[in-house]
């Protein structure tokens, strides 16, 4: 047993085994079983990298696990014997599927530490358009309308009052001329009136 | 010769006069308050109280409230109300050589349209940016070639980078102008476009538009009180704002503060206020409203210091937890120690036990220390507290886009009311100058002022606007102020003398001032407006004029870098404050000069005469 202990362990010791660190303060706590995952992403990481099915969770050795939960860990190839393979290709697997890995455990990059593997950086999304604009068209049409809407209202205004002063005064112009009092149209200036006292007199003055 | 003419007027022309008018009193009361109430009631006067020693500060506040500010804003309504007239003509009014004041006033108000809607256009651009998920300035953008964040961005905060770079695309230099930054002249254009809107013609329109504005920051500042007290670490910045340090009182400083502080927050000297109570009826309580007007405005000072603060006390609770939280993960990286072994509360225990038995090891972790009265004591004012801390405070805010989105409307607002006031005080004394013909449409006069004004604003949208306009602020904003406000003063106390003020006052009230009202129009204003003044100048000559720069490059970076104005600038400083003022003596010494001619040439017939004639050629013979 001591002989098999040391077999295990001694993987650790060597140079391509990467370290890992597990914040699991979020819901469950760090057992065999999530070791048995954790080898289980690690040799998925490494089947869909090389593509070729050889890699077993056998391969995938922990060391070295710690309170904190931390452990070192290395893949062996079972095709060589009881090599372990280069940690740069372990950790260039890893990389490819980070948010595979992390999803399995629902943590993210920062709670599921792997030392010397830099989280990529994806960029973040750019829609088409800033949405900024977007709010600002909404916000320049409404203010241009208003405007518009004022400035006409305003005209409309001025017109239908210029055109109530106009009625007001062509109203003043049908007021009716007045002569001493009296309104000319009753006095009929066309036909002439005859006077009933000269009329009269005409008996008087005799004839030549 | 002007203090011959009469200023009564009798009650049954005031009726035909055309004069526009308030739809009712309320509008009026609002448009004052929304005037008065602005951006530094939110953002300078909180900032004030905390370093000032908190509820100490609220003493010389009211001090100087009592004996400065409400007997001026008195003295403004009452002059505009009575004389029904803009700042220029009603000066002219009182005394053709104290016309300068009104010129004056009507100069800083053009100067301070300005560079306000500058501000304006910051806090649009901060809006139509909130409704992006995550927020624009929570994150820091990758730099050429993705292999990290952005240098700049990194260095200092992405808050800091969203201002600094995204926004201003500030240059290290104030000589350095930079070029024009397309999205702030679009979001300029908008803002201006608004106030053409909302001013188009006059109080008619900024009547309807003020129930909006002057309205609704109250609303908003409601809920983010409600909020605020609600998130942790509130109460921290609650007391550390108002903890009173009574010892403040003996420094001169604070009571100077406190001087302006009223003064400019009032927004006195404008010719804004003058404007409003023009369209007044004139028999209108002027005293009950400049009472309302002044103390709705403190009120509303302090009510926004209270959120402002919660928040303030939140962010730096929670910078102070997350200081804590990063020295505890290297702990206990270090030491392979379980998780929760050590948490915050127990934190000063461990490394207590951690510095003892393994001294080294904590040595080489370099842990920051964190303290929580560190992270209070980072105070800011102006746009500082608005586009850098607060933003910082609503990214840790669960539903930010909604919190970032009512902050930036509300500060728009505040802003859009206050600017109203500042176009009312250029646009009425243009609409009553003779330059200007009857028949002109408001709108057109309007628009032509806005659409100028629009251009000349350009030049704050430059890569080193933010420096000219702190330049603004500093030099327009404050000292020709002061002047203005002095010579009012003095003006009406002494050359239109204060018993015949009274008594146009008892006549709009229907009672007379009383005593408090005589002693502070006559002495104690004046007085103290005249010491603030030269304790102003004189704090102002003792510093040199410098400024924090932005600088990159800088090798203290992200501190700003101290730089001196040159020479060229501060000429631009020194005629920006006097440029005003200069109006004042400039108006007086032209009449003087036109009286003494006129009175040179003994032929001139003094222009009396004149009117006695055409007025009796006008009068029908009764004979005919």
């Amino acid at each position: 047993i001591l002989f098999l202990l040391i077999m295990l362990l001694s993987p650790c010791v060597l140079l391509h085994a990467i370290m890992c660190r597990v914040s699991c303060s979020y819901g469950y706590a760090w057992d065999a079983n999530e070791e048995y995952l954790f080898k289980a992403m690690v040799a998925f990481a490494m089947r869909r990298y090389s593509s070729k099915s050889t890699t077993q969770i056998s391969n995938v050795l922990l060391c070295n696990v710690t309170d904190r939960v931390s452990f070192w860990f290395v893949v062996t190839d079972s095709t060589k014997n009881v090599t372990t393979v280069p940690g740069s290709e372990v950790e260039e697997a890893v990389r490819m599927n980070r948010n595979r890995i992390n999803s399995a455990f629902l943590l993210n990059d920062k709670t599921l530490q792997f030392l010397k593997i830099s989280s990529t950086l994806s960029p973040p999304v750019e829609p088409s358009t800033p949405v900024w604009l977007i709010v600002f068209g909404v916000v320049l049409c409404l203010t241009v309308a208003g405007i518009v809407f004022l400035i006409v209202s305003g005209i409309q205004r001025k017109n239908k009052e210029s055109s109530e002063t106009e009625n007001l005064e062509e109203k003043c112009e049908v007021t009716v001329t007045i002569e001493n009092g009296i309104p000319c149209e009753t006095l009929d200036l066309k036909a002439g009136h005859i006077n009933g006292v000269y009329a009269a007199d005409d008996e008087r003055f005799t004839s030549l | 010769m002007s203090k011959d003419l009469s200023v009564d007027v009798s009650p049954e022309s005031l009726k035909e006069d055309g004069r526009p008018k308030w739809d009712n009193k309320f509008q009026y009361i609002l448009s004052c308050i929304g005037f008065a109430v602005g951006l530094g009631n939110v953002w300078r006067f909180p900032y004030l109280c905390q370093i000032h020693g908190g509820g100490a500060f609220l003493i010389p506040y009211f001090i100087a409230l009592i004996f400065e500010g409400i007997p001026l804003l008195h003295l403004e309504l009452a002059l505009g109300q009575h004389l029904r007239k803009g700042s220029i003509s009603a000066w002219n009014t009182i005394s053709p050589y104290l016309g300068g004041v009104g010129v004056g006033s009507w100069m800083v108000s053009v100067l301070v349209s300005l560079y306000y809607n500058t501000v304006l256009t910051w806090v649009m651009w901060y809006f139509i940016n909130s409704f992006q998920e995550p927020l624009p300035w929570s994150v820091c953008p990758l730099n050429e070639n993705r292999t990290g964040l952005n240098e700049e961005c990194y260095e200092s905060t992405a808050v800091n980078y969203f201002w600094y770079r995204k926004t201003l695309n500030i240059t290290p230099d104030v000589t350095e102008n930079g070029t024009l930054q397309w999205w702030l002249v679009l979001c300029l254009a908008a803002c201006w476009g608004i106030v053409y809107l909302c001013t188009i013609r006059g109080i008619e329109t900024t009547g309807k538009a003020i129930y909006v504005t002057a309205i609704f920051p109250y609303l908003v500042l409601t809920i983010f009180l409600i909020h605020g007290l609600t998130l942790p670490g509130a109460t921290e910045g609650l007391a550390y704002l108002f903890t009173p340090n009574l010892n403040i009182l003996k420094n001169p400083h604070v009571w100077l503060d406190a001087a302006t502080q009223i003064f400019f927050s009032l927004s006195l000297a404008f010719g804004g206020l003058i404007a409003f109570s023009s369209y007044n009826p004139p028999k209108n309580d002027c005293e009950k409203d400049a009472v309302t007007v002044a103390i709705v405005n403190c009120m509303t000072s302090l009510y926004a210091s209270i959120p402002v603060f919660s928040v303030l006390g939140f962010k730096a609770t929670t910078g102070y937890w997350d200081c804590l939280d990063r020295n505890i993960i290297s702990i206990i990286n270090k030491f392979d120690l379980p998780e929760q072994s050590i948490v915050r509360q127990n934190y000063t225990t461990w490394i207590r036990l951690l510095n003892s038995s393994y001294p080294e090891k904590i040595a080489g972790l370099k842990l920051k220390s964190c303290d929580l009265q560190e992270f209070l004591d980072q105070s800011v004012s102006g746009t500082g507290l608005a586009f850098i801390i607060f933003t910082q405070a609503v990214i840790l805010m669960p539903g930010s886009q909604a919190w970032a989105i009512l902050f930036f409307i509300m500060l728009f607002s505040l802003g859009l009311s206050s600017m109203f006031g500042n176009i009312e005080g250029v646009f009425t004394p243009l609409l009553e100058l003779q330059i200007i013909s009857k028949s002109t449409p408001k709108e057109l006069i309007s628009g032509i002022i806005c659409l100028i004004s629009f251009l000349i604003a350009l030049c704050f949208t430059l890569g080193s606007g933010s420096y000219w306009i702190d330049i603004f602020d500093s030099y327009a904003g404050s000292l020709p102020l002061l002047v203005i406000a002095f010579f009012e003063v003095i003006g009406v106390a002494y050359v239109y003398k204060i018993k015949r003020f009274s008594k146009d006052v008892k006549w709009m009230t229907g009672r007379n001032p009383n005593l408090y009202w005589q002693i502070t129009w006559r002495y104690i204003s004046p007085l103290l407006l005249l010491i603030v003044f030269v304790a102003f100048v004189t704090l102002q000559i003792q510093k040199s004029p410098s400024y924090g720069a932005w600088n990159p490059k800088y090798e203290d970076f992200p501190m700003k870098e101290e730089k001196v104005y040159p020479p060229w600038v501060l000429a631009i400083c020194v005629l920006l404050a006097v440029f005003p003022c200069i109006f004042v003596p400039l108006v007086a010494l032209f009449h003087l000069i036109k009286r003494m001619l006129g009175s040179k040439d003994p032929s001139s017939v003094p222009p009396e005469v004149f009117s006695c004639q055409g007025a009796n050629s006008n009068f029908p013979h009764p004979k005919i």
